[in-house]
C-alpha cells in the first residue's frame, strides 16, 4: 500500500507540509511522499485563529508575511482549487493600552513602512471609525493595516494538498512515523507503522511534534508544544471588518467571512505540554475581556471551544533549513503561532533550499544553530 | 421528490447532495467532512445532522454505523452568551 521509495518524504499534513510538497512538485519534483499521522489539518493548522497579518516587529517576519499575502491574493487561481479559500483583506487593528507598547509599535510601524507594508499608527477616534463598537476608554492609540486579513485554514491546506497530488505527490494519511534511518551522516529512509520508505531527503514539518522527529536523527531542536485555546460564536450579520488584537490582553477577535466571531487568548503561564484539552477557565476569562473591549459582542452566543498546539521556538521565529549535522534532514517548524499566515512564501523558500537552489530570500539565519551562537531574532509582537 | 435536496445540516444549510459531493471528493471521515463543509459546526453542534452524516458515511465506506468514528464533542453543551460567561463562576 505505502510507497517504498521516494526522493523526498515530508512529515506533517498541516499547512507547511502540504505547501512545501506543492512547491517542490511545482518546481518539477515528481517523487514526493507526504506522511500524516491522522488526517490533513488534524493538528495546529486546523485549530489556528485563521488570521493573516503583516504587522510584525522583525524584518524577517514582515517580508515572509508580506510575500505570503501577495501569494494568498491569487492562491485559489494558482492552485486551481474548486472551493473558496475565504480570503478576505479587511485589516488588523492592534489596540494599544501602555506607553511602553506604544513605543514598540512606533518602531514596528517604521520597519513595516520601510518594507512597503501599508500599516499606520492611528488615534482612538480613528480606530472607532474602523470598528464602531470598540470601547476606546484607556486606549492610547492603535495600528491598522488594511491589507491584513483572514483565510480558511482547512481549505488552504486542502488546496495545497490537492494541487500537490495533481502534480504527482503521494499523500499517506493515518500513517505514523516511528523512526528515521541514517547511513553515515545522511538520511536513508523513514520507518512508519505502515512500512518503510527509502528516501534521500526528509522534511520535518511536524509542528508541535517537530522536536520528536528531530530526536529520531539524534538532534535537539529547541521547539516545544504549548496549548493555545480558541472559541467561536454562532454566525451573525457582518459588522466587524478587521481582526481586533490586543497584546496587552493577549487576545484576538475576528469575524470570519461567513459570520461567526473567532476569539483566542494566549496564556503567559501555559506550561510546555502536548495537552490539547480545552479548559473551563478559558471562556470565562475571554468573555470578560471581550465584554470590556468590544461591549456589544456580549450578546454573542459561543457554540464551540477548542485547543491546539503552538510549535514554540525560543525567539518565536521558525527554524528553517537543512541540519548541519544530518545531511538531507530539513526542518520547517517552530512557527510559534504564525505558521499559517507565512506558509505560502516560507514553503516556496523551503522548496528552493531543498532542491539545492539559492532561496530568493536568505534563510540561513533561521537555522537552529542560531541558538548555540546566540544570534536570536526576537519577535516582540506575538499573542 | 428526490431526497438529494433534503437539508441535512440546518445550521449551515447543507443538503444531502452537498454532503455526497464532499464524500465523492474523497473526504471519508466525520472530522474531515466537518472541516471542509462546516457540517455540525453551527449552533446545534451536530445534534440534528450527526446521525444523518454517520449513515451517509456508513453507506459510502461499507462500514456499519457503529464502526463510523464520531467527531470530537466540544464544549459548551449548549450555546452560551458571552455576557453569561463574563458573569464568571459565581452562582447568580
Amino acid at each position: 500500500m505505502i510507497k517504498k521509495k521516494a526522493h523526498v518524504v515530508v512529515i506533517g499534513g498541516g499547512i507547511l507540509g502540504t505547501s512545501i510538497a506543492y512547491n517542490l512538485a511545482k518546481m518539477g519534483l515528481r517523487d514526493i511522499v507526504l506522511l500524516e499521522r491522522q488526517y490533513l489539518n488534524s493538528g495546529a493548522t486546523g485549530r489556528c485563529g485563521a488570521g493573516i497579518r503583516q504587522q510584525w516587529g522583525t524584518e524577517m517576519n514582515c517580508i515572509l508575511s508580506r510575500e505570503s499575502v501577495r501569494l494568498f491574493e491569487h492562491l485559489e487561481e494558482e492552485l486551481e482549487y474548486d472551493h473558496s479559500i475565504e480570503f478576505k483583506q479587511k485589516g488588523y487593528l492592534f489596540v494599544i493600552y501602555l506607553e511602553k507598547e506604544l513605543e514598540q509599535f512606533k518602531k514596528n510601524i517604521a520597519l513595516q513602512n520601510s518594507l512597503d507594508i501599508p500599516s499606520r499608527l492611528i488615534t482612538p477616534a480613528e480606530a472607532k471609525e474602523i470598528v464602531p463598537h470598540l470601547n476606546t476608554d484607556r486606549l492610547l492609540g492603535a495600528t491598522y493595516c488594511p491589507t491584513d486579513g483572514h483565510a480558511n485554514p482547512f481549505h488552504v491546506t486542502q488546496a495545497y494538498a490537492k494541487a500537490a497530488e495533481l502534480l504527482g505527490t503521494t499523500i499517506h494519511t493515518y500513517t505514523e512515523v516511528l523512526g528515521i534511518d541514517e547511513e553515515g551522516d545522511r538520511v536513508r529512509g523513514v520507518r512508519t507503522d505502515q512500512g518503510t520508505i527509502s528516501c534521500d531527503i526528509v522534511v520535518n514539518a511536524a509542528g508541535g511534534h517537530a522536536a520528536l522527529i528531530g530526536n529520531m536523527v539524534g538532534i535537539e531542536l529547541p521547539i516545544y508544544p504549548e496549548r493555545h485555546q480558541a472559541m467561536v460564536s454562532e454566525p451573525v450579520n457582518i459588522f466587524q471588518n478587521p481582526m481586533v488584537i490586543s497584546l496587552y490582553h493577549h487576545l484576538y477577535i475576528q469575524q470570519a467571512p461567513h459570520g461567526p466571531f473567532i476569539m483566542g487568548q494566549g496564556d503567559p503561564n501555559e506550561p510546555k505540554s502536548f495537552n490539547i484539552e480545552p479548559s473551563w477557565q478559558f471562556p470565562l476569562e475571554v468573555a470578560k475581556k471581550v465584554a470590556e473591549i468590544l461591549p456589544p459582542l456580549k450578546d454573542l452566543k459561543i457554540v464551540r471551544q477548542w485547543a491546539g498546539l503552538y510549535d514554540m521556538s525560543p525567539d518565536a521565529q521558525p527554524i528553517l533549513g537543512e541540519s548541519p549535522e544530518v545531511q538531507g534532514f530539513f526542518t520547517s517548524a517552530g512557527f510559534s503561532g504564525h505558521g499559517f499566515m507565512i506558509a505560502p512564501y516560507t514553503s516556496k523558500l523551503m522548496a528552493q533550499a531543498i532542491l539545492g537552489e539559492e532561496p530568493e530570500m536568505h534563510i540561513d539565519m533561521l537555522n537552529y544553530d542560531r541558538f548555540a551562537s546566540g544570534k536570536l531574532i526576537l519577535e516582540p509582537a506575538v499573542v | 421528490m428526490s431526497d438529494d435536496k433534503t437539508i441535512m445540516c440546518r445550521c449551515e444549510d447543507l443538503t444531502v447532495e452537498d454532503i455526497r459531493e464532499w464524500i465523492a471528493k474523497g473526504y471519508k471521515t466525520f472530522e474531515e467532512i466537518k472541516r471542509v463543509s462546516r457540517i455540525g459546526m453551527g449552533p446545534c453542534q451536530g445534534r440534528t445532522c450527526r446521525q444523518h452524516l454517520l449513515r451517509e458515511l456508513a453507506k459510502a465506506t461499507g462500514k456499519t454505523l457503529a464502526e463510523v468514528e464520531l467527531a470530537t464533542f466540544r464544549p459548551p453543551t449548549k450555546p452560551v452568551s458571552l455576557e453569561t460567561l463574563a458573569g464568571g463562576e459565581v452562582d447568580d
